[in-house]
């Protein structure tokens, strides 16, 4: 049964663009280590066997090789050098370093990082950069992490492509003439390209887990609340969240750990504490004992209906049945809701983004328009600033709020969500966590989906539930189907109760890789 | 008179259910107009409160929609509060300061930047809130209003939309749009539209005012934009249910102004009503021109504005515990209603009352002298006579005066006792007014303890026969009445300090004394 799983770790785990591997890689070690890049490289700064400017370097010549093919970069740092220069320093005069210490992250352009230009992927941003960084970026470079550039992103985290970005367009390393994903395709690509550790990139309705899983990376969706949202540019405030990419579980519940916890400055943000999820990991060597007996595991029957590719269908439930080899109860179970998610994500969300987006009214940021009369200032800014999907949205969510039709559409769809929200919690009520895929299929062709809004909404259909309901999930890459050079990456997401990010998901998950 | 019937008409509405019942159904003339009990206040004279006529030319209108034609008035009043940061970030503001001067990434409205509610707010909600008796809702939420606006740098304002805090009076709150003010916390009180006339309104606001200073939660500055009161008039048939086209009219700077304001825009539209032009009535928003003494149309409504409103999904609900609403409801100051009927019980007359209970500080001021002892009534003779004339010419307030509580009640006990007089009572008032001290302390370092002893006084007073025989030898042939001139020529030599009862005693005596 193993076999039709095809366990990631024994595949080439990354793309033909990111072959090179680490030094620090080859570091001997008597007990297995749960597979972490970001635990791998602290050891080997610690003992010496690689330095914080040779391991950037590294990256950094990675990152020039491959961008022209991917562009997964809006904008590079030039202080990756300098910081890590001064990271060897500390280390060399034996002084504490945090737990990032040489990580080199790739951070979303729609999160604000104070040195460097921060766009949103918008034409109407182009050029601003922000007097303050993000708490999440703060927590990172403070905890010794390396901030390697700004990924791209569809203009604001609006689409599924990364096409939508107002820049350029993000390859998938897995096969160039396909999408990487969306929004944060730039933070998926970057991440399994090797051209940075791990990366953040923000989540409203997929937006981490379905380029994780077109790009065959880790994708971590946090609980609503459990990272702060301050310093992100909202899209949606009730569904925005800030996620992890890595290419392995633990790399991702380290990063959570990380930009986890309260923040003043986000009134949304839980004050509940903040597990150490790496100390949750389970070793390798406990593979054969049925580590995860107990473990309910509910299969979405909803997920795995006409409309999902049959490779996918299939590989999902290959992965439901190494889990149950691995001592866990699957059930099928059913979410009658579930459908109706997509059409109230897609009117909340439009709605919040019309209210969110106003402020980018040509008076305060870059791109004003050359005209007299307000109104046309704020007409032209605004046309001229924004992209089509982005117009597209502001508009939906305009006439949704409107009188006369907030009853009809906003309105209601807040009862879908309340509907949403119970259904799930009744499936997590019966199971430890839900299982489905976290698209309906892996990458399409870039441009494929481009003048089929509609179509690409639809894809959306796995992953908005959860944003709705505002629960933790993670995708991690379960296979491959035909297509591309080697074969397409699908991924399997894993849903668990609020907060529950770490006992009942990262466990398994760990042992599942 | 006309102000004790002010005054019952509160009385009368002890439970205060909500404001607007205050002064409702209120008998047309019998009022003294807030102008008045102003200018009373300032400049503490004893005059009888005069009823203000608004406007003579008006009056004559104003008699005739009496009998054909009502005014329906409301009135929606912004209090700035001063909570020293913004309702949204920890910026501090002040009223006149330099713009864009406080301003962090949040008020700014940056990308990525998100409001965290200042819980002060809340309190300062929750405490209006309970002195106008509303209902409070224990969970309540914020909600976005949308429209573009230059100096709005989100594009919406962050306000509560169906869910207010408190209800009964109905309270909002809202934030207004400048940027240098952006965020700077505001309560917004709707009255029911139950207001008739340009007087009852302005003294619905008035008493709003004196609320909100006793509760501490704003300055209540009319001209500083600390209170601002938009009225909406509209007049209707006698008789008729529907309401007349509504015109909301701004810019009013005093409580006066709003008074002349209404009573000029109720003139208008009947008016227009009454020669058949009734049409002409837009819904508008009209400005008052001070020095026109009319309104004039500011813009014209298009419809009604579509505000979009949604819940705020940056902040959590507002959830209030009842442990916390009993904190605040325990710590809340006596009302000024409260206030003047204490003070009636005491037996003021009804202009003390109302001149006292006005300023919260003037009242704790008379309290806390009462409190040592004071005569009530001389107290607040004078607290309403030579101290209030000092802070006017002085421009001070009551807190900033050098006199205490304290002394003033020793003051009053050191006349009443006999240790000084009346005259040389004032005297030493404008020292502890002017440099503080205490009453002791001044009487003995000018010497001014009254002459009580009968011999020092007949001393003075054979002095002073012995020096004008002319007078003495007038009086005694019956010009009787330069007993004045003696008395006077004596106290003068006593510099003021003799005991004025016995001296007129001795010098009468002496007087007809036959040498
Ligand atoms: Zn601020």
């Amino acid at each position: 049964m193993l076999s039709t799983l095809h366990p990631p770790r024994s595949l080439s785990r990354f793309p033909r663009y990111t072959l090179c591997t680490l030094t620090a890689q080859s570091s001997p070690s008597t007990t297995p280590p749960p597979h972490s890049q970001i635990l791998s490289i602290r050891r080997a700064l610690l003992s010496r066997q690689v330095t914080t400017t040779q391991l950037a370097e590294s990256y950094l010549t990675r990152l020039r090789l491959t961008e022209p093919h991917l562009k997964s970069f809006l904008h590079v740092s030039d202080a990756v050098s300098q910081q890590a220069h001064c990271l060897d320093g500390k280390i060399a005069r034996n002084e504490e370093v945090g737990p990032l210490a040489g990580v080199l992250v790739g951070v979303k352009d729609n999160i604000c990082t104070v040195d460097m230009p921060s766009t949103g992927g918008s034409r109407v941003l182009d050029g601003y950069r922000p007097p303050f960084d993000a708490t999440a970026v703060r927590k990172i470079k403070e905890l010794g992490g390396i901030v390697v550039g700004k990924t791209n992103l569809d203009e604001f985290g609006m689409g599924s492509t990364t096409e939508a970005s107002a820049f350029q367009v993000t390859a998938n390393p897995w096969d160039v003439s396909r999408v990487p994903g969306g929004s944060s395709g730039g933070s998926a690509a970057a991440v399994s390209a090797r051209q940075c550790v791990v990366s953040l990139g923000s989540d409203t309705g997929g937006s981490v887990r379905q380029p994780a899983s077109f790009c065959g990376v880790v994708g971590l969706k946090p609980t609503y609340g459990r990272v702060s949202r301050y310093g992100l540019m909202a899209y949606a405030s009730s569904l925005d969240v800030i996620g992890c990419f890595g290419s392995s579980v633990a790399d991702t519940g380290i990063l959570l750990r990380v930009i986890s916890g309260h923040d003043r400055l986000d009134a949304t943000s839980s004050k509940r504490e903040v597990p150490d999820f790496a100390s949750q990991f389970a070793s390798i060597n406990l593979l054969e004992s049925k580590p995860l007996k107990g473990l309910r595991v509910g299969l979405i029957r909803q997920t795995l209906d006409d409309g999902v590719d049959s490779g996918v269908v299939s590989l999902i439930r290959g992965a439901a049945s190494h889990l149950e080899e691995l001592g866990c109860s699957v059930t099928e179970i059913s979410l009658p809701s579930f459908s109706l998610g997509l059409p109230a994500y897609y009117v909340l969300a439009s709605s919040e983004s019309s209210s969110n987006l106003s402020r980018y009214d040509g008076v305060r940021y870059g791109n004003q328009a050359a005209v007299d009369e307000l109104n046309s200032l704020y007409g032209d800014s605004r046309a001229k600033g924004f992209g089509p999907e982005v117009k597209r949205r502001i508009l939906m969510g305009t006439y949704a709020l409107s009188a006369g039709y907030y009853d009809a559409y906003y309105k209601r769809a807040q009862q879908v969500r309340t509907l949403v929200r119970k259904s799930f919690k009744a499936a997590l009520d019966q199971n430890d966590i839900l299982v489905s895929p976290a698209a309906p299929s892996a990458a399409y062709k870039i441009g494929e989906k481009k003048d089929d809004p509609l179509a690409m909404y639809a894809g959306d259909i796995m992953t908005v539930n959860v944003n709705l309901a505002g629960l933790p999930a993670l995708v991690l890459p379960c296979g491959f189907v035909e297509g591309g050079v080697a074969g397409l990456p699908v991924g399997i997401q894993m849903i668990g109760a609020a907060f529950d990010e770490v006992l009942k998901i990262l466990i398994a998950i760990d042992i599942l890789i | 008179m006309i102000a004790s019937t002010f005054f019952r008409s509160i009385q009368n509405h002890h439970l205060l259910l909500y404001p607007t019942a205050l002064f409702r159904r209120k008998n047309g003339v019998l009022y003294c107009t807030m102008k008045s009990t102003e200018a009373q206040t300032a400049t503490q004279e004893k005059e009888k409160p005069q009823p203000k006529i608004p406007h003579r030319s008006q009056t004559r209108t104003i008699d005739k929609i009496s009998k054909d034609y009502e005014a329906v008035i409301g009135i929606e009043t912004h209090v700035q509060l001063n909570t020293l940061t913004k309702a949204f970030c920890s910026c501090p503001y002040n009223y006149g300061s330099p713009p864009n001067t406080s301003i962090c990434p949040i008020c700014m409205g940056l990308p990525g930047a998100l409001p965290v509610l200042n819980s002060k707010v809340i309190q300062c909600a929750v405490k209006v809130g309970l002195a106008l008796n509303c209902k409070l809702s224990l969970n309540s939420k914020f909600d976005r209003k949308q429209y573009f606006y230059p100096d709005l740098p989100k594009g919406y304002q962050i306000s509560q939309f169906d869910v207010p805090i408190a209800t009964g009076g109905y309270l909002d709150l809202d934030l207004p749009v400048d940027l240098n003010r952006a965020g700077v916390p505001l309560l917004e009180i709707v009255s029911e539209p139950d207001m008739r006339t340009g007087i009852e309104a302005s003294e619905y606001a008035a008493e709003l005012q004196r609320l909100v200073r006793y509760l501490g939660v704003s300055n209540g500055n009319m001209q500083e934009g600390s209170l601002r009161c938009d009225v909406n008039v509209s007049v209707r048939p006698i008789g008729q249910s529907q309401f007349g086209t509504k015109v909301e009219i701004k810019n009013l700077n005093s409580f006066s102004s709003m008074g002349r304001a209404i009573d000029f825009e109720i003139s208008r539209q009947v008016q227009l009503h009454s020669q058949g032009q009734g049409d002409l009535i837009a819904q508008e928003t009209r400005l008052w021109e001070e020095g026109a003494q009319k309104t004039v149309t500011m813009r014209k409504k298009e419809g009604l504005s579509d505000y979009r409103y949604f819940p705020e999904p940056d902040l959590p609900g507002v959830i209030l515990t009842k442990a916390y609403v009993d904190a605040i409801r325990d710590s809340l100051p006596e009302a000024p209603e409260m206030k003047r009927r204490r003070y009636e019980k005491m037996g003021l007359s009804m202009q003390d009352v109302l001149f006292l209970a006005n300023d919260i500080n003037v009242a704790q001021f008379f309290d806390e002298t009462i409190a040592k002892g004071a005569d009530v009534k001389l107290a607040a003779n004078w607290i309403m006579g030579d101290i209030a004339a000092y802070m006017k010419n002085e421009k001070l307030t009551i807190s900033e005066i050098k006199l205490v509580p304290q002394e003033l009640a020793e003051l009053i006990a050191s006349i009443k006792g006999g240790t000084i007089s009346g005259k040389i009572g004032k005297e030493i008032l404008f020292g502890l007014l002017a440099k503080g001290g205490t009453v002791k302390g001044l009487i003995e370092e000018k010497d001014l303890v009254q002459i009580v002893d009968p011999l020092e006084i007949e001393k003075m007073v054979d002095k002073v026969l012995a020096e004008n025989p002319k007078q003495l030898e007038q009086y005694r042939g019956g010009k009787t009445k330069l007993q004045g001139f003696f008395a006077g020529q004596v106290m003068k030599v006593s510099k003021g300090k003799a005991n004025p009862g016995l001296l007129n005693k001795i010098l009468v005596e002496r007087l007809n004394a036959k040498s």
